[in-house]
């Protein structure tokens, strides 16, 4: 965590968050569970924060295209809850067929980004928007048969919202609760998101996770100490991809229904963002500041829903959760290339 | 070596795009089952409708600035003016002048300030305008939904929500409804073709191509060919590309004032939704790319895309009993055409 520093933003957000815990206070809401909850939240967006890390590593900018993973992760669960699967075995299930799908979809997508690079940003923001009405293709056409996913009446393909009740709804947020007083420490889900940070880290140790770090450092030189550049790329949008996966499945159980369709396209701007308050300047990203950043926007987020209810419109509360989102993203792109940082 | 010349000549992106979406659409359009008559007058209903839009992009192209998703922000600020004016209940001709002045006056103010934003952000414009839509999008709904009646207070009772904040989702527009699109309304055995709508939209594009043949125009052909050579040159190449995004937002904004009174109902929270996304895949769908537009692919591009977009729920309806699948496949086809101009047009630039 060389030269980390607050800045701006995190400054803004940190006060914003005082604010809100402050008047959470004087409002008596009840700040431990309050707290149980974010925890929680911090898990199930977590890991779709840590996804975007191997692609900012390798330079190749905020990945916008985040639906690609998403959805391949969608069908992983899909096809688990299709099965029947209930518990740890269709939680793991959905888990592992996720994980080559994501994989192939990831090189498809990597092969494309190699091909503009540059200009990864904006071409991913637009092989994500046309992945989605692609995929509604698939969630209308595709031979699902469990009669729970599908249109009860009528309508053809799976519904918008599949419940997990029934399958491996919070498998991971019960597994190994540690209740304390008030305060209840999910902590297999917690051992959960560790294990994603641990293996992350070690990935940066080896030799290609060094490769894709000087990569996005310096691609010029690091071409001339003989690395395949268009190959560690792909490596890391693979890899992003198919974390993102992993992390739309441990959002749905926790969340604790599959949301299919359009829903991919709320779901990539807060990761983002939340990777910018951490403190990443859209390049080199650590470890540490996805999780901060996870934590305090999902936190942000958490407190904001009660309070806008109590002493605002309503609809205030998602009105202001875009806002900070986009106002970050935009922060983050005017500022980045002033940090001395050149490309 | 000659024969993949040709081939190259043959499958240039100026003529491909274009055809592929003549025969996408006729295709459709024969599966659909729709009589040509009701989608010509649908067709030129949308070229009416979304003229000024489509062109209000070509400019920047021109400059070298990429496709400017910003024009969202240019009709959000005809949107804003237009609220203003109701809301202060300005009736008649006077009405409708406060509401040109305002929307003008909105517009260039918001188009200075994202021109001198998009200075800092050479080469990323692209990306940045997408950012700058959805935050303006925010402050939009804040505004309306939650200042209006509060902060601002409001003259109009009949816009508010019953609950005394924020304005309606949809404001009847009836007063204003197709105020000009009825001059010279021509009728030939059922086509409807409203000459007088369809000049405008000429000459909108008639004055951009005057424009762009005038000193100002020269310049930013050259800040578009390279800023550097521009800057040798002694053009002051950031103050022109803030006029660049000064006028296309303006246009914009004049282009969402003409879209809303054709369609007479004014979905307050949505209306903009896709102004920018669809416009510049009808510019795209006429064959311009991201370094070069021209009128004839902005005035083309409006007649494929739409055609398409008509047609294609009622195909879908038709050939899997199923018309969300075509509305599928035309939200495919807007996004699918911006994201194959960019991967083609990027890699074109780095060989």
């Amino acid at each position: 965590m060389k030269n980390f520093s607050i800045k701006p933003p995190q400054v803004i957000i940190l006060i914003f968050l005082i604010v809100l815990i402050g008047l959470a206070y004087v409002l008596q809401m009840d700040l431990i569970v309050l707290f149980n909850e974010s925890l929680i939240k911090l898990v199930m967006n977590g890991v779709l924060v840590l996804s975007l890390i191997p692609m900012l590593n390798a330079g190749a900018g905020m990945n916008f295209g985040l639906p690609v993973g998403i959805t391949g992760g969608l069908v992983g669960l899909c096809i688990a809850v299709n099965f029947r699967l209930t518990g740890f075995s269709g939680f793991f299930m959905s888990l592992l067929l996720s994980v080559p799908i994501c994989g192939m979809l990831g090189w498809l997508y990597g092969l494309i980004l190699n091909r503009v690079k540059g200009r990864e940003e904006i071409a991913g923001t637009f092989i994500g928007f046309s992945v989605i009405p692609l995929m509604n293709y698939f969630w209308t056409l595709a031979p699902f048969q469990n009669r729970q996913m599908l249109y009860p009446i009528g309508g053809q393909g799976l519904r918008p919202k599949i419940s997990l009740e029934p399958y491996f709804y919070n498998v991971l947020d019960q597994f190994c609760l540690i209740k304390i007083g008030g305060i209840e420490i999910p902590l297999g889900l917690l051992a959960f998101y560790g294990l994603i940070c641990l293996f992350l880290y070690l990935f940066f140790r080896s030799k290609v996770g060094r490769a894709i770090i000087a990569t996005g450092e310096n691609e010029a030189f690091s071409k001339l100490s003989g690395i395949d550049i268009a190959g560690i790329r792909l490596i890391a949008v693979i890899l992003s991809t198919i974390l993102a996966g992993i992390g739309i499945c441990v959002y749905s159980q926790s969340y604790g229904f599959i949301q299919l369709y359009d829903e991919p396209l709320s779901m990539y701007f807060p990761a983002i963002s939340a990777v910018l308050i951490g403190g990443s300047t859209g390049r080199r990203t650590y470890i540490f500041e996805a999780v901060l950043g996870a934590y305090l926007l999902q936190t942000i987020y958490l407190l904001t829903v009660p309070i806008a209810n109590q002493i605002l419109i309503p609809e205030v509360t998602e009105i202001l959760r875009t806002l900070i989102t986009y106002s970050i993203i935009l922060y983050a792109l005017l500022y980045r290339d002033k940090r001395g940082i050149v490309h | 070596m000659r024969l993949r010349q040709r081939a190259e000549q043959l499958f240039n992106i100026e003529h491909i795009v274009p055809v592929v979406f003549l025969f996408l659409s006729f295709f459709a359009w024969q599966v659909s089952g729709l009589t040509g008559t009701f989608v010509f007058n649908q067709v030129l209903t949308r070229f009416i409708r979304d003229g000024i839009l489509v062109l209000s992009l070509i400019i920047p192209v021109v400059a070298g600035m990429g496709l400017n998703f910003a024009i969202i922000v240019g009709a959000m600020s005809a949107q804003a003016a237009l609220l203003f004016v109701i809301s202060c209940q300005v009736a008649g001709l006077g009405g409708i002048l406060s509401v040109i002045f305002l929307s003008i006056a909105l517009s260039v103010v918001l188009g200075f300030a994202i021109g001198h934003v998009l200075n800092r952000v050479k080469g990323k414009e692209m990306i940045v305008t997408i950012i700058i839509g959805f935050l303006a999008n925010s402050v939009y709904q804040l505004v309306f939904l939650a200042g209006f009646g509060t902060i601002i207070p409001v003259a109009n009772k009949e816009i508010i929500l019953s609950r005394g904040i924020g304005v309606r989702n949809a404001v009847d527009l009836s007063m204003y409804r197709n105020t000009i699109d009825k001059f010279w309304l021509l009728k030939i055995e059922g086509l409807e073709i409203p000459l007088f709508m369809i000049l405008v939209v000429l000459l909108f594009g008639g004055m951009i191509y005057y424009l762009l043949h005038t000193r100002f125009g020269r310049e930013v052909k050259a800040a578009g060919s390279g800023s550097e050579k521009a800057e040798v040159a002694g053009i002051n190449v950031n103050l022109l590309r803030i006029k660049v995004i000064i006028l296309s937002m303006v246009l914009a904004a004049l282009g969402q004032l003409v879209y809303l009174q054709n369609i007479g109902m004014f979905d307050v929270y949505t209306a903009h939704m896709n102004a920018d996304v669809f416009s510049c895949a009808a510019l795209l769908a006429g064959g311009a790319s991201i370094k070069s537009a021209k009128i004839r692919h902005a005035l083309i591009g409006i007649f494929l895309f739409h055609t398409l977009f008509i047609v294609s729920p009622q195909a879908g309806q038709n050939l899997f009993h199923n018309a969300a699948l075509g509305e599928y496949f035309r939200s495919f086809v807007a996004y699918g055409t911006i994201a194959f101009a960019l991967i083609i047009n990027v890699k074109r630039e780095n060989m």
